[in-house]
Formats: C-alpha cells, structure tokens, sequence
C-alpha cells in the first residue's frame, strides 16, 4: 500500500494531496480513483503527481487520472494546465511519444459476416500494417515531403489520397495542429521518421477488431449517436499508435535543450529532471511548442495513413468498397499532447496551456472545437483496455470543467513489464487467447507477454470512476476477437 | 551479471543497473542491456556492417545519454542492430569524448527474436556514478 498519510479524501472519486505535501507545491494535486483504484496505485503516481504541483504556472490542481501509473516526469494520467503568461511547457507533461492516440473506426458488417473471415483479416492486416521494433512504412518519401507531412499531419493525407474530408472532420483539431513549423525539429528526426508513416509500432501499440454486444450497450441514445448501433453485434475498428521514432527524438532533442538552459537563462529549480522545462513564451519554449505540433500532425497522418490500409485490407477481403462496408470514423483522439484551450477559471474564460501525459481530452457537450455531430453528445473517448479484456467508448460530460474536460486513456498498468515477461508466456497467452474467441497475431511473443490482461488494471472499475468523477459517461463496452500487436 | 533489469520502478517502462570496472566496460554493459529490451538474442546479430561514432558531452551521465540514443537513432533511420565492438572515451576541451566503432546488421525478424521496440532514453531516476568496483548506472528507457 503507497497511499501516502496526507491524502485526503474529497468525494468519493477524488482525492486530495494538499500543498502542505511537498516543498514546492503551488497547487494541491488531485487523483481521481475510486477506494480499490487509489489503494492498487504504485508509490510513483503520488511521488510524481505531487511534483507537477510544483510547476510555475500551474492552475488549479496537478491531476492524475484513475488509470495513473508511473511514468517519468509527469506520471501516466497526468494533467496539468499553465498560466501561459507565466508558465512553463514541459516534454515530459507530453511524453516522447508525442500525440500517440486511439482511433475507432466502424463498419456495417456483424460478428457472424466476420467470424467465417477472422483468422485470413487478422493475417492480412498483419502483413499489410508493419509492426514491431524498427519497422519502416510503404510510403517512400523524401525529407522535404516528410516535412510537409508534419507540418500538414492529415491534410497531407487528404491531398495525398489517403484520407476523406470526413475522416479529417473526426480527427480531434481537424488532423493538424496548426503553427507545427519543421525549422524546429532537428535532421536527426526527419532521419528517424521519413520512413515510419504507416507503421504501428510495438509495445502497447496494437490494433484490435472488436464486436459490440447489445448487452454491453450502457447508453442507447449515445450509442446511436455514435453509430455503434447499425447492425447487432457489430463489429469496430480500434487502434492505437503514435509518431514514432520522429516523436520520441523530437522529445529527446528538447529535453536535452531544456536541461541546458532551464535553471542557467531561467533561473527554474525543479525537483525531477524528467520535468524539464522552460517558460513558454521564451524561444526554447515556443520552438519546442512548434515541433511537438510537428509530432501531433506526424501522429494523426500516421494513424490515417493505416486508417487507408485498414480500408483496402477489407475492401479485399469482403469484396466491397469502404464506403459499402461503412468504414467511417467515430473519432480519433490524441493521448501525449499540450494544446492552448479556454477554460473556465474562477467565473472568467481563460487561455491555459493544458498538458496531457496519458490522459485524453473529454470536451462536453457543446463545447467549441466539437464536430456539429458531437454538440449534443459531448466528445466521443475511445479508452483501450488490455488485449484479453475489452475497451469502451465513453462520451465527454459537462461537469468536467474542474479537470479541464480531460479522462484517462486506458486502463494502466500495475506490473512492471520485468514482471510479466517473467510470469507469462507469449506463445502460450496466444493459445489460451484463441481459446477464448481472442485471434493474436505479433511479432514478438516476449512483447506479448508483456501486454498479457493481468499486468493492467481492471478496465471497467477505470471507466466507472471516470463515470463517477462526472468526466466521461459509458457508452458501450467493446470485446476483442482479433488483434495485431507490434 | 553487468546489467540487471529492474521491475520495481517505471512499470511501464524499462529499468536496469549496469556496472563495469571501467567508463568504457559500462557503455558496452548499457549498450547490451538497451539492445537487448529489443532483441532477445543479441548473439544472433552477426556483425555485417560497421560504423565509427564520435560523441562529445560535458560528464559521463550526458556522454552515456547521447551514446544510447545514437544506438536507438540507428535502430530507426536504418534498422540496424548495433553494438560497440571497440570504446575509447578520453577528457576533450568540451568534457569527454566517446570514439566508438558500432557494429551489426539490420533487423532480420526470421533470426533475431524481437521484443518491445525502445523509444527513448529517460532522465527518471538516471544516474551514472563512480563507486570503489568502477562505474555504475540507472537507466530507465521509454518502451
């Protein structure tokens, strides 16, 4: 048990580390969670929410979400939003793997139309999406044109063939993030990069055909809304990925930077050098804020560029067009970010810098940026749960102002990857999984075994404290029956 | 055992210690451990192509920082498993210098057994000291 003597509890999903915590702490920091989530959180998450407090310019409250764990810097589930006026810009309150993100896309086609076809979809996505370590896409470009993909992130897409008007439309910000200017990132990380659009990656990067069970409908109306109720037992696209090696030498690059200058130009102390930093108007910060928008757009183009293989793997198999198939996109949501927004701070609206480390942006209903067909419902959230459990679909709530309209991004980890490579096998994870109704294909069986079920939370208790917090409402439940693993 | 991995930090993440008698054994004890979160059988990289590396940094701890990352650079941009053959680090006007010739080969998924793709050298935790044995570091990479 990690819970720390001063955490208070405020209701029954919040709980409270006040200022008197830690030295430093400008703002109390807040962990939303229910009793069995907050007692099963490692030491890190209290260690390291309870830094981001100490930030400059941090407003009110350093929030870690119900499926926070460890993580370096900011913990995973962190959020934190900045007086831009006075604040900082932290990589490590984005992550390395800048915008890595959840994409749900549907189709009009039933379990039983797919069963007969699982085993030959699965195989064939798995040749046609590269995963695993170093894996390098099937679009050949040249430096320059990869510097207009991470200026342009989906709209390079939609020039280029790859994407529709429509997909762009469900993208959170259009699919680009405007002001990405690629004279801030480094040649080492076009280098990294121009050779990975396309590519799903490994670790906890995945992508999964799932079926939604009527049973596991828990808002009708939304549901509808949402298009999850076309067919019975229809089946959905999720998948999850991010920039790749561009992202994480973009990160790699500034966090060196930010070593090199935050206390000597700035004068900022910080009790973690994982939290490195500097003020956001200054030039480091605003370049830094430049080319992680270049690693946003590089991440949305990425998870379009797969969007359009997925497409053509199914217009193959099933012998029809995307479009026959209703292959249309619910929404695509960015994980590893900070985004200038409007908030509500005492009684007034004001621009805040809000990082967010593993947590997803959950706009209510009416909220500006929304697509005119998510006013009334609030934003979709697409929250991927391990690969033997099930993910949801959630929906942004109104009463999520005091967290800057944000909810978690998974169901986090409790064992260290050591630990599950060491208590499971991979091959023998894959047989009890196909067992199950579960079809795996990986590179990797030692990955494998890392992302085995029982190394995560329970995801249902995550979503429900979500619920329970007023941040995101269910929506439907998600069982998998095919996935690809990096 | 020069390199251990850690499951008691960065769940998420990977940790290990490495520890060598010289500054030169413990950039080839990190580089093995880096690599090895990647590729299971690292003995199976033949040694096909080789690259010389020159790195200069102000201590050992931002050195062994700009070393790993090179390791991982090459993993993207060209796919290929390296590993130092020979190391020399000596005092440069900047701090210290790293000469280095990488060698091995590109990612042969039929031969090498591959595992969690690693995304970046973190500062959590990070420490490279000397202590009486010789040298000793934490890492922890972002997988």
């Amino acid at each position: 048990m990690n819970v720390p003597a001063a955490l208070k509890r405020i209701s029954e999903t919040i709980w409270e580390l006040p200022v008197s915590h830690k030295e430093g702490m400008l703002v109390p920091a807040r962990i939303v969670a229910s009793e069995k989530l907050i007692n099963q959180m490692d030491a890190g998450v209290f260690e390291q929410v309870s830094n981001v407090a100490t930030l400059p310019g941090i407003q009110r409250y350093a929030y870690c979400m119900p499926d926070g764990h460890w993580g370096y810097g900011f913990p995973i589930g962190g959020v934190a939003a900045m007086d831009p006026g006075s604040g900082v810009i932290s990589p490590g309150g984005i992550g390395f793997d800048i915008n890595c993100g959840m994409r749900l896309v549907l189709t009009n086609l039933t379990a039983e139309q797919v069963q007969p076809k699982l085993h030959q979809l699965i195989d064939r996505l798995f040749e046609r999406i590269p995963t695993g370590v170093g894996c390098h896409g099937f679009i050949k470009m040249k430096g320059d044109d990869f510097r207009s993909v991470v200026q342009h992130g989906s709209r390079w897409c939609l020039k280029n063939g790859f994407a529709s008007q429509e997909d762009l439309d469900m993208t959170e910000e259009g699919g680009c993030f405007p002001g990405a200017d690629a004279s801030h990132i480094s040649q080492k990380a076009v280098e990294r990069g121009y050779n990975q659009l396309g590519t799903l990656g490994s670790g906890n990067h995945y992508c999964e055909i799932q079926v939604v069970q009527p049973h596991n409908i828990m808002d009708r109306e939304l549901a509808d809304a949402f298009g999850l109720t076309t067919v019975p037992n229809q089946v959905v696209i999720m998948f999850h990925c991010g920039s790749r090696g561009f992202g994480h030498q973009v990160a790699t690059d500034y966090l060196k930077l930010f070593l090199s200058v935050m206390e000597r130009k700035y004068g900022i102390k910080i009790v973690d050098r994982e939290l490195a930093c500097a003020p956001f108007h200054s030039p480091e910060g605003q370049a830094y804020f430049s080319a992680m928008k270049c690693a946003v757009n590089m991440a949305f183009a990425n998870r379009q560029v797969i969007l359009h293989r997925i497409r053509e793997v199914f217009s193959d198999l099933f012998h029809a067009s995307p479009d026959e198939l209703g292959l249309r996109m619910v929404y695509d949501v960015a994980h590893n970010t900070a985004k200038l927004e409007r908030h509500l701070v005492n009684g007034s609206r004001k621009e805040l810098l809000v990082h967010r480390k593993g947590s997803t942006r959950a706009f209510g209903p009416g909220l500006p940026g929304l697509p005119e067909c998510y006013q009334k419902t609030g934003q979709p959230v697409i929250i991927g749960g391990s690969m033997e459990t099930g993910s949801y679909l959630l929906a942004g709530m109104s009463t999520g102002g005091d967290a800057w309209f944000t909810t978690a991004h998974g169901s986090g980890r409790t064992m260290s990857r050591h630990e599950a490579k060491k208590s499971f096998r991979g091959d023998k994870l894959q047989r009890d999984m196909e067992q199950r109704g579960i079809y795996v294909r990986t590179d990797s069986f030692g990955g494998l075994a890392e992302e085995a079920g029982a190394a995560y939370k329970n995801i249902d208790d995550v979503v429900e404290a979500t619920e329970l917090a007023g941040l995101s409402k269910r929506v439907a439940r998600l069982v998998p029956i095919g996935n690809i693993k990096g | 055992m020069p390199f251990e991995y850690r499951g008691d930090i960065a769940h998420a993440d990977v940790a290990f210690d490495a520890w060598a008698p010289t500054l030169e054994g413990l950039f080839r004890e990190a580089a093995r451990a880096t690599m090895e979160v990647m590729v299971e059988n690292l003995d199976q990289v033949r040694p096909a192509q080789s690259l010389e590396l020159k790195l200069e940094q102000e201590n050992e701890e931002m050195l062994l920082f700009d070393f790993l990352n090179e390791l991982i650079f090459y993993k993207d941009a060209r796919r290929l498993i390296l590993l130092p053959d020979e190391i020399e680090i000596s005092p440069s006007d900047s701090g210290l210098t790293v000469r280095a010739t990488l060698s091995g080969e590109e990612i042969a998924p039929t031969r090498h057994e591959l595992r969690t793709d690693v995304k970046a050298v973190t500062m959590l935790r990070y420490k490279v000291e000397q202590v009486p044995e010789g040298w000793r570091a934490t890492v922890v990479l972002d997988v």
